[in-house]
């Protein structure tokens, strides 16, 4: 697709040959995911996360379309129907429901270190704007589509989720309220929220799936990045993505798939919450209610807004969770450093953990109890958030000077191991090599 | 990366001389267990969708046959299949007694398809075996077919007095489902006896 070096697709069966000439299906799959497709060969293992969304999303499918035939979406069945039917009586229900609850855990992990590969390394920057941007839509559609397959169960935690959640448009003013109500089809989540939850939450996966098609789609238009963020040259610098890359993700889907196993069997609850065995009660709310451990950092901006500023604390909190993902949107151009990868920025690496701790810290204050300590670590850590987008950011990019580039992907492996992983320029060798064969 | 690529032409170091490969035996051995995983993962999904045991668990109904009259049927349930209890009269025993046996398309007497010293008591699966629909016959004034028996509206298959199939598509008779008499007015369907 993208290099001239790319390998043309040559089927020697006559019976694939009849194939391409009237489908050529085989021939976009081995453009796209075969030996046609030429990656950059110093790809490390933060590449491999986004194969392994791709596979998760497929577990969620094919786990979702199998519970949906013996889930109820009824106000009076539902909790019955996971609980019961699924959980205890449906052959092998309850290896299925566990897998399909963590498997949305798992999906969300394998998503967020692929998202912080992309920061790190610039995967947002020129050519692959695009790229980065229906990426986001796809992380917009997983939220939407994660929230609504939690309130399926109907229990304590799903009913208040689907309260809150749905309360955050009545944030507006004026419209607000009667969107909330046209979005619930009542006052309060009822059997007209959860059918259309249900409708929804089977429609978006496949929704996800096309948009992930544009997001590859997209990214062949340039060819993969890679860690030294310097483009691919000639054909040295690249390995055909089959058999190279599906042996590399193979194994890799097969180690996470372990872990995955791992928690699905021995602790298929760690991840959620006792309180959604409960079912839903209109008249109390469970003591402790947060969201799923994805959404935390966003439960923490919501609530970071304690006092009336001109607009109601109320709206200054959910318009700064959705800009908090919606600022996304214009990394490309916040970030205007002609340098892709993090490696060669000195600067810019420093504040690149320093965001990432100030996630993991929004995740802690947004998934506990709101005591005063934990709303002021959310505050801070909610206003570095933006501060670090909005200021720090275009601040670097404009001030930084990065270290030397490799003069090619090929330069650069070639260099040794040492060199590679760290590259601050040509180093003095050392002999501990020559002295190892000594020995 | 530069060695997959030299060890591919080469007979060097990796290689077992003219046998196998070392790369060939791990990509064989790797690819196979994970396809052993992939099958063993569909189990579950295609288990699922078998009867689970809860439903299994319905597989007995008792019918309490003391107020069904000489000549009466009625319909119960059982695995949500209805089930014929018809009270023969002897006019009916011995119609049905009257045929050969070896002319009939599914040969069976009445005597095979009953209890024995329960004659008068037939019980079969009230599903055409034909393409399962309901024979008519059971409830009152409805169309019994020329045999007397049952006549199914779907495509007129005839049944005869002891449910046996007599003319038209069905290749069957009528089941005869397990049962047992557990007192003299009840019977549990489902129950071997």
């Amino acid at each position: 697709m993208s290099f001239s070096w790319a390998r043309p697709y040559e089927p020697k069966h006559p019976l694939m040959r009849w194939l391409d000439e009237r489908l050529p299906l085989p021939r976009i799959v081995y453009g796209a995911v075969g030996g046609g497709y030429p990656v950059p060969r110093n790809l490390n293992y933060w590449w491999n996360f986004g194969f392994t969304a791709a596979m998760f999303l497929a577990i969620q499918i094919v786990t979702g379309i199998v519970l949906a035939m013996h889930y109820y979406a009824t106000a009076d069945g539902a909790f019955n129907s996971v609980n019961q039917l699924i959980m205890r009586d449906v052959n092998a229900g309850w290896l299925l429901r566990y897998a399909h609850m963590n498997g949305a855990s798992f999906f969300f992990i394998a998503v967020y270190i692929h998202i912080f590969r992309g920061l790190y390394y610039g995967s947002y920057k020129a050519p692959r704007e695009l790229v980065w941007m229906l990426g986001l839509v796809i992380y917009l559609l997983m939220m939407a589509t994660a929230f609504m397959g939690y309130v399926l169960p109907w229990g304590q935690m799903s009913y208040w989720g689907a309260q809150v959640i749905t309360g955050f448009f009545s944030a507006f003013p004026v419209v607000g309220e009667p969107i909330r109500v046209w979005l619930l089809g009542g006052y309060a989540p009822d059997q007209a929220a959860l059918t259309r939850f249900f409708s929804l939450h089977y429609l978006l996966p496949f929704v996800i799936a096309a948009v992930v098609i544009l997001h590859i789609w997209a990214l062949h238009i340039p060819g993969s990045g890679n860690p030294t963020g310097v483009d691919v040259k000639d054909e040295r610098d690249t390995l055909p993505f089959h058999p190279f890359y599906t042996a590399k993700d193979g194994w890799f889907v097969g180690l996470l798939l372990l872990i995955y196993a791992i928690v699905t069997f021995f602790a298929p609850n760690y991840l959620g919450h006792a309180d959604n065995y409960i079912p839903a009660n209109p008249l109390a709310t469970p003591a402790e209610i947060v969201p799923e451990w994805y959404f935390w950092p966003f439960y923490a901006i919501l609530r970071s807004f304690t006092f009336d500023f001109i607009l109601p604390a109320k709206l200054w909190g959910v318009l700064a969770m959705f800009s908090s993902i919606l600022l996304l949107f214009f990394l490309p151009w916040l970030d205007k450093s002609p340098v892709r990868s993090g490696s060669y920025r000195p600067v810019f690496k420093r504040f690149f953990w320093l965001l990432v701790i100030d996630i993991v810290l929004l995740g802690w204050a947004g998934g506990g109890a709101p005591t005063p300590f934990r709303n002021a670590i959310g505050q801070i850590c909610a206003a570095y958030y933006f501060l670090h987008f909005l200021v720090i950011l275009p601040l670097i990019s404009a001030f930084e000077t990065p270290l030397p580039l490799p003069r090619s992907i090929t330069d650069s492996v070639l260099h040794g191991e040492e060199a590679e992983s760290a590259p601050a320029g040509p180093k003095p060798r050392r002999t501990k090599t020559a002295t190892a064969v000594v020995e | 990366m530069a060695t997959a690529r030299s060890a591919e032409g080469s007979t060097s170091s990796d290689s077992g001389g003219e046998g196998v490969r070392r790369r060939d035996f791990l990509n064989v051995a790797a690819v196979s267990f994970a396809g052993v995983g992939a099958v063993a993962t569909l189990g579950p999904l295609i288990v699922q969708m078998s009867p689970s045991q809860d439903v299994l668990a319905m597989a007995t109904t008792e019918i309490d046959i003391s107020k069904v009259e000489v000549g009466q049927r009625i319909k119960a349930l059982w695995r949500k299949q209805p089930v014929f209890v018809a009270h023969l009269t002897p006019k009916e025993i011995a119609e049905a007694n009257a045929v050969p046996v070896s002319s009939l398309r599914d040969p069976q007497s009445l005597s095979e398809r009953t209890k024995p010293g329960k004659e008068n008591w037939l019980i079969v699966v009230g599903v055409c075996t034909h393409l399962g629909c309901i024979p008519l016959g059971t409830g009152e004034g409805e169309n019994k077919g020329p045999y007397g028996g049952w006549f199914c509206p779907c495509h007129g298959s005839q049944y005869d007095t002891a449910a046996r199939i007599r003319q038209g598509p069905a290749p069957r008779n009528l089941a005869v489902p397990d049962y047992q008499f557990t007192s003299p007015t009840t019977v549990t369907v489902g129950a071997k006896g």
